[in-house]
């Protein structure tokens, strides 16, 4: 299992990303820069957080646009694991890999904090080893998922909405930290292989980093076979 | 003064602008409001905040600049948009 971590510029969760995957998944990592035009070789892709471009004109707009996306979309097409974290997640909803969009925070700040998670559905490639809650960091000002009507019940009603931001106790209220339609926090395609989500569980994979719950996600990688 | 004879292309300026759908909650813009209000115009009701792109061309063609606005300009999952010809 080799997963290509594409960096853009302004990634800046792209080393996160390789070190957790390469030391705590276990699995075998290579950076990408944007501007190559071929995946041979690799197993499975990594859209890291940052802001790509600047987030100039859309957060992600110009990422998704670059060379390198016409194969992560074939990539996509052909059933590989893709996941998309946080900017990562803003760059597959503009390439239309994923549906909807990610508009600033309703509460208009930045949001760093942890956040707890709800696998909605545990029969998809990324979820299949989240058999709990899972507390997991976010750090975004663009983070409010949002859709149109008809997408919304399609997400729904296909188990396409792979995670939900819920309460960690009963008294947080702000725990929807963006404002996301149906406290949507990830989704998948739907194929269930492209995963997009704006917490980061390549932050969160030693308990030294406050969680390691990230594994629960991530080690999904170790379970495909070498191809 | 040396006069250039080099030619000159005539440029068309065309002015794109997008602006978030009107069903979404413009934060941005919520926040604009709120600050004006404090600031005493109290026949303010709403705000919302958009974008201008001024583009140079060297050769307009309307359906080429819809394209560019399809393309990358505005996203139409949260956005409309429109252009004028300034000049």
């Amino acid at each position: 299992m080799k997963v290509a971590v594409i960096r853009f510029p302004g990634s800046n969760c792209d080393q996160d990303a390789y070190h957790s995957l390469r030391e705590d998944v276990g699995v075998d990592a290579a950076y990408v820069w944007h501007e190559e035009r071929s995946l041979a070789g690799f197993d499975a892709v990594f859209l890291p957080g940052g802001f790509t471009y600047g987030d100039y004109l859309r957060c992600g707009a110009m990422a998704a646009r670059a060379p390198i996306m016409d194969e992560v979309r074939r990539m996509a097409d052909s059933g590989y694991p893709i996941l998309g974290a946080c900017n990562g997640f803003q760059v597959l909803c503009e390439a239309g890999i994923l549906p909807g969009a990610l508009l600033l925070n309703a509460e208009q700040k930045f949001v760093c904090r942890m956040v707890t998670l709800k696998a909605e559905n545990r029969k998809t490639f990324w979820t299949q080893g989240v058999d709990r809650l899972i507390r997991l960091p976010v750090a975004h000002g663009e983070g409010r998922f949002t859709c149109d009507d008809e997408t919304l019940k399609r997400l729904n009603g296909e188990g396409r909405v792979a995670f939900r931001y819920v309460p960690y106790e009963e008294r947080d209220t702000s725990y929807n930290v963006n404002g996301s339609l149906d406290d949507i926090a990830g989704i998948t395609n739907e194929m269930g292989n492209v995963l997009g989500m704006m917490p980061h569980p390549e932050r969160a994979t030693r308990k030294i980093l406050g969680s390691d719950d990230g594994l629960t996600v991530l080690k999904a990688l170790t379970l495909v076979g070498a191809r | 003064m040396t006069v250039r004879s080099a030619k000159i292309k005539e440029m068309t300026t065309v002015r794109v602008y997008v602006t978030l759908k009107p069903s979404l909650l413009d934060s941005a813009g919520r926040t604009v409001a709120g600050s004006l209000q404090k600031l005493g115009y109290d026949e303010l009701e709403d705000a919302r905040i958009g974008k201008m792109i001024e583009l140079k061309l060297n050769d307009y063609s309307e359906e080429r600049v819809k394209s560019m606005c399809d393309k990358l300009l505005a996203n139409p999952v949260i956005e409309n948009y429109r252009f004028e010809v300034v000049a």
